[in-house]
């Protein structure tokens, strides 16, 4: 049970940091300084919930192990973030779809956890709640203005869709962690979230004249700690600082 | 020596401030959830406004040291994150200071209803009072505020939006 909730609150602070670091990417890039500013918003707030998230497994694990030291001295097969996560920025429609996808799932998500048993997990979930209403309101509006905006902003997304879509089936894939922390209401039927999620996608979509891709075919891998090539590249530039110089202070 | 009393720990903590928003006490701002006394121990217990606020840890140093400046030995700062902060925490001074300050204080109430698309809340202006004003970006300088521009006195403003 130790260990399943162990694993569990990496999940979550993990999928947290790793798209929270990716947005940060964006800083001094954005296409306009309004969105350069949103898009560090978002990631702010992801690394904030990631902190709490992994602070809490610290705890939990009781090995010593603070927030710093699981996310800056843990290997990629260490890390649980699901692979969405890790997907590169590549141009602004890529980073907003994967973000869209990330957020329908994050807010119903958070719905549900902010009433779990386990009362630490609850309070983040409440916490990160009332942030995720402005990242989801964010992520849609820009779906549908670009989706449904000129040709080539059409394409564009509509391209990131399609690349981004295998990724999608991880959002509910559920391990052991999940069957034993479900029977203890900790954690969340992630069955319960698909329809939900499904409709947001549909409905965000349509208005957006944007389609669903007909494949079925998913990838998974990273709740295992398997991970495309892309989460080594983001742990080398985000760990190499505090691996350099350990003891480095502000 | 100082009399020990929830009363005028509070009073002291009215001395620190956001870093970001200098005008605002953090009592003003709801920061502050509890005051526990014990015979050897005083325990300060805040709450982030955002999980990522940056600000976080320089409140806490500057609690510790107020405190100690004004004589309060023992101190311990404990974070919760239950019940999360609301702007609805915002004294109604906060929301005075926050307006003289150029930030439009959050509107009423927590929840923001008008979450549906181009129906944005009616945000006064805190330079000219005007309603006719327009929202630029939900996400502004520091995690708390949303951009705005006013259509009549053409300056931009900042709002304390609403969590």
């Amino acid at each position: 049970m130790k260990s399943a909730l162990f694993d569990y609150t990496l999940r979550l602070g993990d999928s947290s940091l790793i798209i929270g670091h990716r947005l940060s990417e964006w800083c001094g890039h954005g296409p306009v300084l309004e969105q350069d500013i949103a898009l560090i918003n978002i990631a702010l707030d992801l690394v904030g919930q990631a902190k709490s998230f992994l602070e809490y497994a610290g705890k939990v694990e009781a090995k010593g192990r603070d927030e710093d030291a699981l996310a800056y001295h843990r290997i990629d097969r260490d890390f649980r973030n699901i692979l969405l996560a890790e997907q590169p920025n590549e141009d602004f429609a890529f980073t907003i779809i994967r973000q869209f996808l990330f957020d329908a799932f994050q807010y119903p998500f958070y719905q549900r956890l902010a009433k779990s048993k386990d009362p630490q997990l609850a309070a983040i979930a409440q916490k990160s709640l009332k942030e995720v209403t402005y990242h989801l309101r964010f992520s849609s509006e820009w779906t549908i203005r670009l989706g449904d905006g000129t040709p080539e902003s059409h394409e564009k997304m509509q391209t990131a869709i399609n690349e981004l879509w295998a990724f999608t089936g991880e959002l509910f894939e559920m391990t052991e962690t999940d069957e034993i922390l479900i029977e203890h209401g900790i954690a969340i039927d992630l069955n319960e979230i698909k329809p939900i999620w499904e409709q947001k996608v549909k409905a965000i979509f349509k208005e957006a004249t944007l389609e669903i891709p007909t494949t079925n075919w998913m990838q998974s891998g990273g709740k295992k700690g398997i991970h495309t090539e892309y989460l080594g590249f983001i742990l080398a530039e985000m760990q190499y600082l505090p691996r350099a110089f350990p003891d480095a202070k502000w | 020596m100082k009399k020990i009393t929830k009363e005028a720990i509070l009073e002291t903590l009215e001395k620190v401030t956001d870093p970001e928003i200098p005008v605002l006490s953090i009592v003003d701002m709801g920061l502050i959830r509890d005051i526990q006394l014990t015979e050897n121990q005083i325990e300060v217990v805040i709450t982030p406004t955002y999980s990522g606020c940056p600000a976080m840890n320089v409140i806490e140093i500057e609690i510790l040291a107020t405190l100690q400046m004004n004589g309060f030995e023992n101190v311990k700062v404990t974070t919760v994150l239950s019940p999360a902060w609301t702007t609805d925490w915002l004294t109604e001074r906060g929301r005075q200071q926050l307006l003289e300050y150029g930030i439009a204080p959050p509107a009423r109430g927590t929840v923001d209803k008008h979450v549906l698309f181009q129906e944005d809340r009616v945000v006064a202006c805190p330079q000219c009072n005007s309603i006719n004003t327009k929202m630029i970006s939900q996400f502004g300088s520091t995690a708390c505020k949303a951009m705005y521009k006013c259509n009549d006195c053409l300056e931009p403003f900042d709002y304390f939006k609403c969590i």
